[in-house]
């Protein structure tokens, strides 16, 4: 069944993030997804995820694609002009990606390339509303397509955000854009969550809890201060510095990330894991969590 | 010097809800050149504004508005008319639209679009920046530029990477739609906040016509460099 359709039926869906090479080697994150196939049901894949250079976004999505699993295609508008943009998407769309996620990107220089020109020729709200364009059978220009696309769109939010006001307005324009579902950054604070999905419940979209799983008291550390839009608060760092080896962490990991699970699946409709190379635990959380993946 | 050219009159007139009460601003340095600001915009865009049924509760012609801290003295001694006016309209440069919200916890409407800034020799003592975008929006973010104060110069709210007042850019660096939220909200005008804008006309922005290289103002410019 096509991810839109699950999405359409209220079913609790699984994605997951798939990270394209840095390089040419696609092997290993193929065998992953292959890895975790049975367990998910759509694979997000990155667009030069913390501006870091890696294979273009649609190519993965193309060769997941072509394994026969569900592909997203993450795109952000820090790369690329509303042509360029609009050149990948109709690209996409004829390679058989059928979803695809708007963000605004994060700056070059957080990257490994920080001395490159930050584009931003449309934002995250211009890119759903390019994406609703193509739909249509018209470019951003107004000018007709000989085919057009029937992408679903879905829109990123900062669910824990403080404050979350700002962030909610824009979420509820991209909606009213075309936007028709909501991915949201890591989730580690149950309770913020939970306030920010009862007030995003009028939007009348699917909302899917993003998850990363926590490898070590360092990392939570490294994502409070570097990466943008994450906070792991103190009580969780302070459970993971307890666990010593890498199975314990594994294990800790996987019980704070099935907590998490049970406390917002009321409040969301699906989840997606960001495992940054841990996929092995995933299955484990979901058991953990009680969740059945059915008919993958 | 700033080039800086008039809005469409409907633009302008868009800005305000029906019988909205105006204080005009006007700017006597580098707008007045451009026949933008001085004693002629407070006419031209006093008689607009009162032949719509925008009553002006008072004018002034101040002459170098990107100078906030001259901008503030100057208005203070008009204060009860400032107080009266629902919004002011400023006949400047983006620097000067932005020193005046950043003195008049008020809507602040520009009147112009500013379409270069070549070899600037002005007073700019504060933070405010002007990208030359030549579609100004400062009418629509509480007098604050989202092309200069948000790095990645978005339209529509804070990114993702916005957390708790700070950029992702560095710590410390104030998030620039966050603190257009705030203004929005200190002036009752948060229904303006992410209401869709098209793509912009990057060739307001990033060209400059032969028309406008040709001209006198284009020549100054290129002496004040050199």
């Amino acid at each position: 069944m096509r991810f839109r359709d699950r999405l359409a039926k209220g079913e609790f869906v699984i994605t997951c993030e798939a990270g394209p090479p840095k390089g040419t080697d696609v092997g290993p994150a193929l065998e992953a997804v292959r890895r975790l196939a049975p367990y998910v049901h759509a694979f997000n894949v990155t667009d030069l995820q913390s501006s870091v250079l890696r294979m273009s976004s649609w190519a993965l999505c193309a060769l997941i694609k072509r394994e026969g699993y569900e592909p997203i295609l993450q795109m952000t508008c820090r790369d690329r002009n509303r042509l360029a943009l609009q050149a990948d998407l109709l690209g996409a769309w004829a390679l058989g990606i059928e979803n695809v996620l708007a963000l605004t990107g994060d700056y070059p220089t957080l990257g490994d390339h920080p001395d490159a020109l930050p584009v931003f020729d449309l934002d995250s709200v211009q890119l759903i509303a390019a994406v609703a364009a193509l739909n249509s059978g018209k470019d951003l220009a107004g000018n007709e397509l000989e085919g057009k696309t029937d992408f679903l769109v879905g829109a990123v939010v900062n669910a824990t955000a403080d404050p979350l006001e700002p962030h909610l307005a824009k979420l509820r324009l991209k909606v009213e854009l075309g936007a028709k579902f909501v991915q949201t950054q890591a989730v580690y604070d149950p309770e913020a969550f939970v306030r920010f999905a009862r007030a995003a419940e009028g939007l009348g979209v699917p909302i899917i809890a993003g998850l990363i799983p926590l490898k070590s008291a360092g990392m939570a550390r490294f994502m409070n201060e570097h990466i943008a839009g994450v906070t792991v608060p103190e009580p969780l760092i302070a459970e993971m510095e307890r666990a010593k080896t890498k199975e314990e962490r594994k294990e800790v990991s996987t019980e704070i990330c099935a907590r998490i699970i049970r406390a917002v699946k009321p409040y969301c409709h699906g989840i997606h894991f960001m495992p940054m190379g841990w996929e092995d635990v995933v299955p484990g959380i979901l058991e953990l969590a009680g969740i059945k993946t059915g008919d993958v | 010097m700033l080039v800086t050219e008039l809005k469409p009159r409907e633009e302008i007139l868009g800005y305000l809800r029906d019988g909205e009460r105006v204080f005009l601003v006007s700017c006597d340095g580098c707008a007045e050149v451009c026949e933008v600001g001085g004693e002629k915009a407070v006419g031209d865009l006093g008689a607009l504004l009162e032949g719509t049924g925008h009553p002006v509760v008072g004018t002034a012609v101040i002459p170098f508005l990107c100078n906030k801290t001259l901008v503030g003295i100057r208005l203070s001694r008009l204060r009860d008319a400032v107080e009266g006016a629902d919004a002011l309209l400023v006949a400047s440069c983006g620097v000067g639209v932005q020193a005046v919200a950043a003195v008049v916890p008020k809507p602040i409407l520009p009147a112009a679009n500013t379409v270069s800034y070549g070899a600037f020799q002005g007073i700019w003592p504060g933070e405010e920046r002007c990208a030359r975008c030549g579609d100004c929006v400062l009418a629509y973010t509480g007098g604050i530029c989202p092309l200069t104060a948000c790095p990645k110069g978005l339209l529509h709210g804070p990114c993702g990477g916005s957390h708790r007042g700070e950029c992702e850019l560095e710590p410390g660096r104030p998030c620039g739609w966050q603190r257009i939220y705030e203004r929005l909200a200190d002036i009752g005008r948060l229904d303006l906040f992410a209401r869709y804008r098209p793509p912009k006309d990057r060739r307001r922005q990033y060209d400059v016509p032969l028309s406008r290289r040709r001209s006198t103002l284009w020549a100054l410019e290129y002496l004040e460099e050199v």
